[in-house]
Formats: structure tokens, sequence, C-alpha cells
């Protein structure tokens, strides 16, 4: 997906700067474009920024500079409650002296909606959230994972365009958080909405978004759909942030036809993507993902460089075994291997070679 | 099920395994046994107790401390709104008397109820007890004050006729000692001379002489009196104490008696001088006991006099009840009082009326000032706080008096205004000496209360509630009104309820303050309290003010729940 | 012996005003018995309990340099306050100084000790038995040990502009809005405004209790009090009536003599008394009932000499309220501070009694609830 084709663009930032204490900039020079029907996630450690732009989106705080359009129009000045942009917040927010139905009742009060209409949306509401038994209950009495569905069924109750989500899942247990990451990104795209995530949990954004926007600093630092985001990190902090990675550091030694020479602190000498390096001299940080590492000979690529490895700690995990190893004099370095019949289990002490495709290994800025 | 039941019974204080006791007898199970084999329940409860007990001695100090300086007096004082006894202690012989008399008639006791109250009359001024019960009368009917007054002060005189007869017939009679010949035992007489030759330990009390009392009955029970009252309350040496009135009145009694048999056959000390005096006593002019009573005062001719005895006669009354209900007690029952005495039902609901405004001002003044105290950050909070609470720091009695400076028509807010020309000079606002002033005093004192439980429940409720429904697409108002104002009703309920509590109860800024048209019930109670004496009526419209709070408590608990009720 | 002696000086203190220095020329009954060293009094605080310190608590002092006087300014609550303590069983206070009303309640409730007057206290210099020399007038109750007298008389301000240069001489003026237009300020109880109202409402003097016994009596007190009413501000501390008057939030009001005295002559403020119809009232002492003997015995002896004549005229150098005993008024001097004579300013001085009226205690003891009932009643309606 391109970056800005601003006409087809249903949100827009450009330009925009934050600042709460007219000293520092929370957000720097903010520039994003997002289609309709779009699910873009902000993915950043936090007092990265993202949640700031979130609460300029939705108008809860306002741009220090720059412009946010909706659909085309600045909605700078625009007060929130006339956006029309549904939200959903990490700690649910649900009104406690309302029940499940007075809550979904009430943006389409304010909406000034007839009853009837009002219960047939409330009911296919919370039918798409699968609480139809619970709209007579009070949010206390309800689980944080049926909370949180009905903070969702309320925030498109009232079929807003754009929805936007704060952390949404963070205060659910691990497999809630898995099965409800399933039914949102389900549920926005059958109904074709466009959906703005802030989180700071990576797994999450990888397998909801379209695309993911990596904040770091007040800046993005890379938008893009999450298996590029992943495979071709644009930085190492990118790199770092997303999934686990094991980085050497050196000098590039040469880069020719694609390929650039990397020499190891260590000595060793490897292959590797040049991502942000283009001469020889600099100095560089390379990235490999753990499962990218390959011990087994038989599969490794011909003519592909290899480096030694001890075997320090092997960890099973059941899907996974999880191998720690020596690698160029340092005792960080991790493989990953699916748990197959034929796949072997390192002992530890054992002395192996390990190798990857060089373009697996990406030489990044150091 | 009977060891659960035995459990449950024994111990009934709630202690955190009631839960599992119910639980269990709700499902009828058997008793679950611990490991030892005894019932599950009771180990559990041995294995609380010392926590029970632990926690008991903990409390102790304060649980004490409240029971006597709190829960003991107030008990007292409602206690005595309806205790009745000085009626029937001090004229025990009358009211036994009026018992029998009809008070619907339209006629005044006879002869032998005067008798009645001449004894009980003589014997309560001799330990002036008749003024008190005058006074506790006289707050039911008017004058019987004085009437008791004047008529303690001449009853000693009234039985003298027949003192002086018997002691002009003979000389014998003129002397206490003859008299404790007769009326004494003879061991209390020799205990009586010993004591006498040395008087440092104590007086040997009066014993009556065997058999004395079915010759002479009257006389007996009033020497008796007489003797207890010589030797306890006055401390006198009963051998030189020449008998009072009454006895000489009572002997005559006993003497003219149609019954004459115990007198022939006494043998007894004296019993020639008895006799003699039974002769000649036929012949002794007599008074007229109800004759007397009139002479002193005509009240005594007043049927409502005797009626209002009647009416309080018993240990207990309802009575100060009646009368703090604008009601009064009368011979046909429970009345209304007359429209011109009626003030308590108006004050009551004045009261109420006042708190409640004073309670609205509160909300509406405090519930701002408690939503910018929970949303500043918290330094800035903090020192709002403290003026918040600055109030605290002054006395109560100076805080009222500024108001009553600031309010008055001289004072400082109508001399702005004047100023300001907003008020003409000779058209100055009264603020004061009304309800107004009431109100914006109490409002003043009261307003912290209202602040502190608000500004903590405010504190409770997230800003997020307020984005969320802005962006569900409620204006400021709508999501205020909707979805905050709901969520501090909690705090509210317990700053109103704080605040009303104690503004029913208030007396010295209404007092200082409040005029004739500001004042409170309170103020009525403390008059009853430190000037009219009328500690019963005090005490009555205590207790019904204490109810009205309790009643609005339940109520309140049960419409809003005292669950929902948030001090901090 | 810590007793009185003769030509002990009352003396060197600050009665240079009274001039002459007697000498406590008896002694008293229980001179020579056993005696408590400590005493607590209870007054009513402020000018005149400073009254009592100076004309006698001071001087008797001196002559007992062994006791120790305890001051309780309670008066205000004293009736309540002796009962609570007689309730409980703990008497703590020795002598109260209480007004006659309060007095004779106290005594109908058994609370104060009944005293023989002629025993207790002293004779006049000339030998008139106490009880003469005070008059049946001042000892109302058995238990009443009289010290003054004052009165419930009017105030009123002198720079009224509505009035056109008059001045309110007649006790009914307080009833005359047409003259004198203005707020007026009357006590919050029955007693002497029902008088008054009567006595305006053209009612003999001698005829008001008469009057007020009765349904129609009253009703017309209430007609005619109805009149000001609106114009009525209510006092009930005594402090508060000559601050209103002050503070010109009324310019017509009843107070206690003493203390429209003390704004008029020793604050110079621009208001008049006017003595007609002025209600005496007695003030005095009350021994509390169920005191021990040494206590009691200290007790009669600081009454002895504290009731004097001589100390009853001291008195009143210090604040403008009558001595209680015929015998005082020749001895009555000049204020101890500013000098002026005080004769003309005591309620019981022949210019200003020339129509003052005696309250009806007795009467009062009686209608005192009923009346207050329907006064409280008439007041909120």
């Amino acid at each position: 997906m391109a970056d800005s084709n601003n006409n087809d663009a249903f949100v827009e930032f450009e330009r925009v700067q934050k600042s709460y204490d007219g000293e520092n900039l929370v957000v720097k020079d903010l520039n994003l474009s997002m289609p309709k029907g779009e699910f873009l996630t902000m993915l950043g450690p936090s007092g990265s920024g993202k949640t700031t732009c979130l609460m300029m989106l939705a108008g809860f705080e306002t741009a220090t500079h720059g412009d946010i359009r909706l659909n085309g129009k600045s909605i700078n000045n625009i007060p929130p409650h006339k956006r029309g942009i549904g939200m959903v917040f990490q700690n649910y927010a649900l009104f406690p002296h309302m029940t499940v139905a007075e809550n979904l009742s009430f943006p389409l009060e304010v909406r000034k909606m007839g009853k009837s209409t009002r219960e047939e949306k409330i009911t296919r509401a919370l039918g798409m959230v699968q609480m139809n038994d619970f709209a007579g209950r009070r949010p206390a009495q309800l689980s944080g994972g049926q909370q949180q569905r009905i903070a969702l069924a309320r925030a498109l109750v009232f079929e807003p365009e754009l929805v936007l989500m704060d952390e949404p899942l963070g205060a659910l247990d691990k497999q809630l958080r898995e099965t409800l990451q399933f039914e949102i990104t389900n549920l926005a795209h059958d109904l074709g909405i466009t959906v703005v995530y802030v989180t700071h949990d990576q797994t999450e954004a990888l397998t909801m978004s379209d695309r993911v926007a990596v904040f770091e600093d007040g800046r993005i630092q890379q938008l893009a759909p999450p298996d590029e985001l992943y495979e071709a990190p644009a930085n190492s902090f990118v790199a770092q942030f997303i999934g686990e990675n094991n980085t050497l550091e050196g000098v590039v030694k040469q880069v020719k036809n694609g390929v650039a020479l990397v020499q190891l602190d260590s000595g060793e000498v490897i292959d590797a993507k040049p991502v942000n390096v283009s001469k020889a001299g600099e100095r560089t940080r390379v990235s490999i993902r753990p499962e990218r590492v390959e011990y087994n000979k038989e599969r490794m690529q011909e003519g592909a460089h290899t480096l030694k490895a001890e075997v320090l700690e092997f960890i099973y995990m059941g899907d996974i075994f999880r191998t720690r190893l020596r690698v160029a004099g340092k005792d960080d370095f991790i493989i990953k291997t699916r748990n197959a019949p034929d796949q072997d289990r390192l002992k530890p002490g054992t002395q192996i070679e390990i190798g990857w495709l060089p373009e697996d290994c990406r030489a990044l800025e150091a | 099920m009977s060891d659960i039941k035995n459990a449950t019974t024994a111990d009934t204080a709630p202690t955190p395994d009631d839960a599992l006791r119910t639980a269990d007898v709700a499902q009828k199970k058997g008793p679950v046994l611990a490991a030892d084999g005894k019932p599950l329940k009771k180990s559990l409860n041995r294995a609380l107790r010392l926590q029970k007990m632990r926690a008991l001695a903990l409390i102790a100090p304060l649980l004490i401390f409240v029971l006597v300086t709190f829960i003991a007096p107030i008990a007292d004082m409602l206690f005595r709104s309806v205790e009745n006894e000085i009626v029937s202690e001090t004229l025990p012989k009358t009211t036994a008397a009026l018992a029998r008399w009809d008070a619907k008639g339209d006629t005044i006791p006879d002869e032998t109820i005067f008798e009645a109250l001449y004894d009980d009359m003589f014997f309560a001024q001799e330990s002036k007890l008749h003024t008190r019960l005058g006074s506790r009368l006289n707050y039911e009917q008017t004058g019987v004050s004085s009437l008791f007054r004047k008529s303690g002060r001449r009853v000693e005189d009234m039985g003298e006729v027949y003192q002086d007869q018997f002691e002009d017939f003979d000389d014998f009679w003129k002397t206490g000692e003859n008299w404790n010949s007769i009326m004494g035992s003879d061991e209390w007489l020799a205990e009586m001379q010993a004591w006498n030759a040395n008087p440092d330990d104590r007086q040997p009390r009066f014993v009556l002489r065997k058999g004395i009392e079915d010759v002479l009955p009257a006389t007996t029970e009033s020497y008796e009196r007489f003797a207890e009252f010589v030797q306890v309350k006055d401390e006198d040496n009963l051998l030189k104490e020449d008998p009072w009135a009454i006895v000489y009145s009572s002997l005559y009694a006993d003497l003219t008696r149609a019954d004459t048999a115990a007198i022939s056959a006494y043998n007894g000390p004296a019993a020639a001088q008895i006799k003699a005096a039974a002769v000649a006593a036929a012949g002794f002019e007599t008074v007229n006991l109800s004759e007397a009573f009139f002479d002193i005062d005509k009240d005594w001719g007043d049927i409502d006099v005797w009626r209002t005895i009647k009416i309080y006669s018993p240990k207990f009354t309802n009575g100060y009840f009646l009368n703090a209900i604008d009601m009064q007690k009368s011979i046909d029952g429970p009345e209304m009082r007359p429209e011109n005495e009626r003030i308590y039902g108006i004050l009551f609901w004045r009261t109420m009326v006042m708190s409640v405004s004073i309670t609205l001002s509160c909300i509406l003044l405090g519930y701002p000032v408690a939503w910018i105290l929970a949303n500043l950050p918290t330094r800035s909070a903090n020192l709002l706080l403290i003026l918040v609470l600055l109030p605290f720091w002054t006395s109560l009695l100076v805080r009222t008096s500024a108001w009553k400076v600031m309010l008055q028509q001289q004072g400082v807010i109508n001399d702005t205004l004047v100023w300001l020309g907003l008020v003409a000079n000779d058209d100055r606002l009264v603020l004061i000496n009304n309800q107004t002033g009431t109100i914006i005093a109490m409002t003043h004192i009261l307003l912290p209360f209202m602040i502190l439980p608000l500004y903590s429940v405010m504190q409770t409720i997230q800003p997020t509630y307020l984005r969320a429904a802005k962006s569900l697409g409620a204006t400021n108002w709508t999501a205020f009104w909707r979805v905050y104002f709901p969520q501090s009703i909690p705090g509210i309920g317990a700053g109103s309820i704080l605040v009303f509590i104690l503004a029913i109860g208030y007396y010295i800024t209404p007092e200082i303050v409040g005029g004739t048209s500001g004042t409170f019930i309170s103020n009525r109670i403390a008059y009853h309290i430190s000037s009219s004496l009328n500690w019963g009526l005090g005490a009555a419209l205590g207790a019904i003010l204490l109810a009205a709070v309790l009643l609005l408590y339940y109520a309140y608990d049960k419409i809003v729940g005292i669950d929902n009720v948030k001090l901090g | 012996m810590k007793l009185t002696k003769t030509l002990l000086a009352s003396t060197a203190l600050t009665v240079a005003a009274t001039g002459a220095v007697f000498a406590q020329d008896s002694k008293s009954p229980v001179a020579g018995m056993e005696m408590a060293n400590e005493m607590t009094i209870v007054s009513w605080g402020g000018a005149y309990q400073e009254s009592q310190l100076k004309a006698y608590v001071e001087p008797y002092l001196e002559m007992n340099p062994d006791v120790k006087v305890v001051w309780d300014e309670s008066s205000g609550e004293g009736v309540a306050g002796m009962r609570a303590q007689s309730e409980a069983n703990n008497v703590t206070w020795d002598l109260v100084d209480a007004t006659a009303a309060d007095t004779m309640r106290l005594c109908d409730e058994g609370l104060a000790m009944e005293i023989d007057h002629d025993e207790v206290l002293a004779p006049a210099p000339d030998g008139t038995p106490a009880s003469e020399d005070f008059g049946d007038e001042m000892l109302v109750s058995d238990c009443f040990i009289p010290q003054i007298a004052y009165s419930y008389t009017f105030g009123y301000r002198t720079d009224v502009a509505d009035w056109n240069g008059n001045a309110p001489t007649k006790i009914c003026d307080v009833f005359d809005l047409e003259n004198f237009p203005g707020k007026r300020s009357l006590e919050k109880r029955p007693h002497n405004n029902m008088e008054w109202a009567l006595m305006c409402d053209g009612v003999a003097q001698e005829d008001i209790y008469d009057m007020l016994e009765t349904d129609e009596g009253q009703q017309q007190a209430f007609d005619k009090l109805e009149t000001i009413r609106d114009q009525t501000v209510w006092w009930t501390s005594g402090a508060e009536a000559p601050q209103l008057l002050a503070d010109k939030e009324v310019v017509f009001g009843s107070a206690y003599n003493g203390r429209l005295f003390s704004l008029i002559e020793e604050q110079n403020q621009p208001i008049a008394m006017m003595w007609d119809a002025q209600s005496y009232d007695l003030d005095g002492w009350v021994i509390p009932e169920g005191l021990d003997e040494p206590t009691l015995n200290r007790v009669k002896d600081f009454l002895w000499f504290a009731t004097d004549t001589q100390r009853l005229a001291d008195q009143a150098a210090y604040i403008s309220y009558g001595p209680a005993r015929k015998s005082s008024a020749a001895l009555v001097g000049k204020h101890a501070v500013l000098g002026i004579d005080m004769a003309p300013h005591m309620p019981t001085n022949p210019d200003n009694a020339t129509n003052s009226f005696v309250q009806n205690y007795t009467w009062w003891a009686d209608y005192r609830d009923d009346l207050d009932a329907k006064f409280q009643a008439w007041l909120v309606n």
C-alpha cells in the first residue's frame, strides 16, 4: 500500500505537532494518510506520542500546529461530540450507573433517535458481540472481556465510519485478548469501518492491522503492513521493537550486488542485505530473526557464510524450541526451531555452525 | 443440623464465617467434619473466637468511652421524656385515693382525698418536695406552682388543732420521749438510751413496738415516717424531737374510729393515757380538711387541678411527647392544644424546611468547588482544600458573630450594596434575624461537610467517562448531566446526609442570627433544658428529632442505598 | 486564725472613689468554725462580675489571704447547671449569682438552700435586722440573698432624623410608630413586654396581672404587641440589646440599665435613657443545696461580709445598679473611674423611680410556662 494518495484519504494528519508545555514536542511533524476501511495500528512504547495522536483525532487534544482532516474536511475546530467518531477505551469507560442496554442507548439518544430504532440498533450491536443476554446487566456485573465487548458495541452502535481504540485489550488476560483481537478485526472488516488502534503490544499490532505505524520519540518510524514491518524493518529501532531479534555489530567491508559484506567486531565476516548502509567503512548493526537462523548443514544454502556457535541453553516451549547460543563473543544469540519429529534437540556445550540467507540478515544503521 | 443451629445461635455477632454458615444451612447439608472428627463449624468458631476477643479488646476503650459519655446520657435523657414518678412519689396516698375518683364527673374529690392530700403534703413539705412537684405540674396546669408553694407553707398549721387539744388535755402528749415509749420497741429504747449517753456511733434506727400498729394504725404510719425523717434526713436525735402535728391528727383519727375494740384491749405502755385520750377525743373540735385547703387557695376547688393530678398520677406518661407535638392529655384522652399554644409542629416543620434549604444551598455552592478541586492537579487542589477547611479552624461563635456584622442593616453587605447604588439607603435589605440570615450563616458553616465527601467521590470518577460520553456524541452538558452527575450522586448523598443531620440539630447559629422566624426546634430544646427546666419536654423534643433523623436515614437507605454513600 | 478582724481596710484597692473606708463592724455567725479555704463563685462575667470582684471579693481575700476564690462565669446557665450538678450528686458550685425569678425556680426545685435572712445576713449599721433592711420586695424567696436591683429600661438614639427633634419620654412611645418610627428591640420572652403592652392599652398598673390571668387579657397584650411586631428585633442575651442600639440596627430598645449606662457614659454613644415604667428586677446570691459543712461556713462567712451595707454601696461605684439594702443608698458615691455621681443613674433613685413597676415574680412563676408557650407561638405564627 503506497503512502499517501490524497484523493481517497479518509483520515489525514498533515505536519501535526503537539506540545503540552511549550518546550518539548510530544508529537513531531506527523504526516499520515489512511484510506477508508483501513485498520491502522499505532504501535510504540509508552511516551512515544501514539495516544496523543489518537486524542487529537478524537478531539480531546488540540494540535499545536498542523491540520487533521477527516473525509477531506479539517476537524481541528470541531468539538469531539460532533466528529462522529466511535471510541473504545482501555478501561472500557462503560457508564457504571447505566445498564448495558442504557449504555448502548446513550449515543442513540443524544442523536435523538426514536425508541424502536434504538432498540433495533442495540439488539444488532449486541448481536455483533454476542452479548444479547446481558442487556439488563450493569457493567459491574460483567467480566472484563464482556465489558470490553459492550464498550465495542457501544462504539459501533451509532454506526460511525471511524472507530478509535485506545489499548482496548490492555487489561485482559492473554487468551481473552487473542479471542477479542480476532473478533475486532473481523467485525471491522465486515462492517467496513476505518479503525485507528493504539497498542504497545506488537503481536496485537501485527495480527490485527492492515498497516502499522511504529511510533518513537514523537515520530512515525515506519508505516507498513505487518509482514513488511517484520521482515523488512526500516531501521534498528523497528527491528528491535518488532518481534525477537538477534543483533551483531560490525563494520561494512563492501557493498556489492545488493549484498553487504560485514566484518563483525569479533572478526568473522558475514553477508547481509544493506538497508541503511551504503558504503564501506560504515558501522552497522545487523539483525537476524531467530527463526531464520539455520544450523542444519543440509538445509543451509550453498555458499552462505557461517559462524561458529556454542549451545548454551535449550528451552523447550512446546510448539517451538528456543536455543541460546554464544556467537561472535555474545551470549544472547537466540535461535528458534519448529518442534518437528525430525528436529534435533541441541545439547548445551555442543559446538555448531550457524548460517542464513543474506536477504534475511539486514544491515541497519548502528 | 442441630450442631449448626447451636453454633449459629451461640454467637450472634456477625463474623466472616456467617456467610459460610448460612450457605451451609441453606444447602441443608449435614455438618462438615474437621480432621479431628469434630464439626468443622465448631473448630472454625474456636479458631475465630480468639480473633474476636482480640478485636473486642482493641475496640473496648472506645466502646466503653462511647457507652459512658454518649449512649448512657442519651438513654438517660430519653428516659426522662416518659418518666413521671415524681407525682406518685410525692403524693402516694392522694394518687392512690384519686384512682377511685371519677374525673369525668363535675364534683371535686371528697374529704377522704383531702385527708390523703394533707398527709402527703405534710411530709412533702417537710422534705421540701412539694414545690418541686408544683413546678412539675405547673407545666401542665398554670397556677399549680404557687398553689403548692402556698399550701406547703400552711399545711403545717392545719393539724395543730388536734395537737393543741391533745396537749391541753394531757401534758403527757407534749414530749417526744413519751411518744417514743409508746411507739418504739423496748430493745430500741434501750439502745437509744445507750447511744444517747455516748452519741459518737450511729444512731440506732427506730424499731416499732410490736402490736402497736393494730391499735393505732394511722399514728404508727405517721410516726414511722416522722422517725425516719428525723433520724435519716435531719440526723437529729429522735429522743429530743417532739412529733409533728400530723402525728396528732393521725392519733385523733385512730382514737375516734368506729371500731374501739383494739384500743380497749390495749395494755401496753401508756394504756391509761391512750384510753383517756380516746374518751376525750370524741369531744374534740375537728377540722374540715377540704375547707382548710380551700381556705389556703380556692384553686383546690378547681376540678382542673384535680384532673391534672389524676392524669399525671402514673409513673410513666406520654404527656411530654403529646406536648411536643402540640397536644395535651385531657380527661378524655389526648387532644390538640388551643390554637394559640401550638408551636412545636411549626418549629419541627420549619427546622425540616430550613435544613433542606441549607442542604440545597450547600449542594449548589459546594458542587462546583468540589468539581474544580477534583480536576485540579494535586498540589493546587491541596491548597484550595486548605481554604475550604479554613472555617473549621475558627470558633463557631466567632464565625457566626462575623456574619452578624456582615449581614446587619448597617453591616458590610448592606453598606456595599448602598454604595453600589443597588439598594436605597432607607430601604436596606433585612438579611439577619430571619430565615435568610440563618440559611446564609449555616450554609457557610456547613459547606465543608458538603465539599469534602463530594470531592472524594469526584476524585474517583475518571475523566474517560466524560470523554467516552463526548465521543458518543454528547454535548458537554449532556455528558455532565447524564454521565458525570449520576456518578457524583453518592457524594451528594453523603454530603447531604451530613449537612442535613448537622443542620437539623443546630442551635448556636440560629439562636444568634435567626431572630424569631429563623430559629430551630433545638433552640426550644435548649430553652427547656437551661431555662424552663422542663427537661422531660426537652427530652421528648430531642427524642422526636432523633427519631426523625433515623427515619430519614432509613428512608435514604431504602431509596438511594446507604452503600452508595461515600465519605472518602 | 484567718478570720475576719476588726479594722481591716477594704482599702488600698481602687476604692478611692467611695472615699470612706469602713471597717467590718460585726463578726459573721460562723466565725471561729471550721471553714474550707476554697470557694467557687458563679457569676455573669463582664462588668458585673468585675464590680463584685472589686467591691467585696478582693477586700474579702485581703482579709483572708488563705482563701482562694475560683470564678465561674456560668450564671447564664446557672439554673440548668445547678440542676445537673444536683442530679449528678456532685455539687461543685458553692455560691451562685442568680436573678430573683431563677432563684424562685431553684428554690421550688429544692436546688437552692433556704436561709434565715436575719441569721445569715448582717444587720444594718444602725442595728436594723437584715430582713427589714432589705425589705419584703427584695426578699422574694427564702433562698434569695439580694445584692442589687436593676431595671429593664429603654434606651433610644438621640440622632434619629425622623423624630423631628422629639425624644420619647413615656413607655407608650415604644408603641407609637407614628411619632417615633424605626426599629425597636425587646427581649424575646413574655416578661415585661406583656405588662408594658397592657399598660399602654389603658390598663391600670394594679390590674395588669389580673388581666393577664385571663385569655382576653393575654390576647389584648398580644394585640398591642402585634402593632409593633414588624418593627421589632427580639434580643435574647443582655449584651445584644445595647449592641443593637450602638449599631443603629434599632432606634429604641429595652435593655438592662447598667448596660445602657456604660454605653452612654463610658462609650459616649448618642444614646439616652428613658426612665418610665421601667421594670425592676433583682439579682442576688443563692447557696446550692448540699454543700458540706466547712464550705457552707466559708460561704456564710463571705456572704455576711459581701452583703453588708458598705459592700453593697461600694459595688455601686462600679456599676449603675442599685444596692438592695435601704441602708446602702445613702452611701452610694461616685463612679470609680469616671468620677460621676452614681446616684442619678440608679434605678432605685427616687427621680428615676417615679413611675416604675415591680414584676410580680410569684405570678410569673405560675404563668411562665403557659405564657411562654403562647408568646413563642405568637412569635412564630
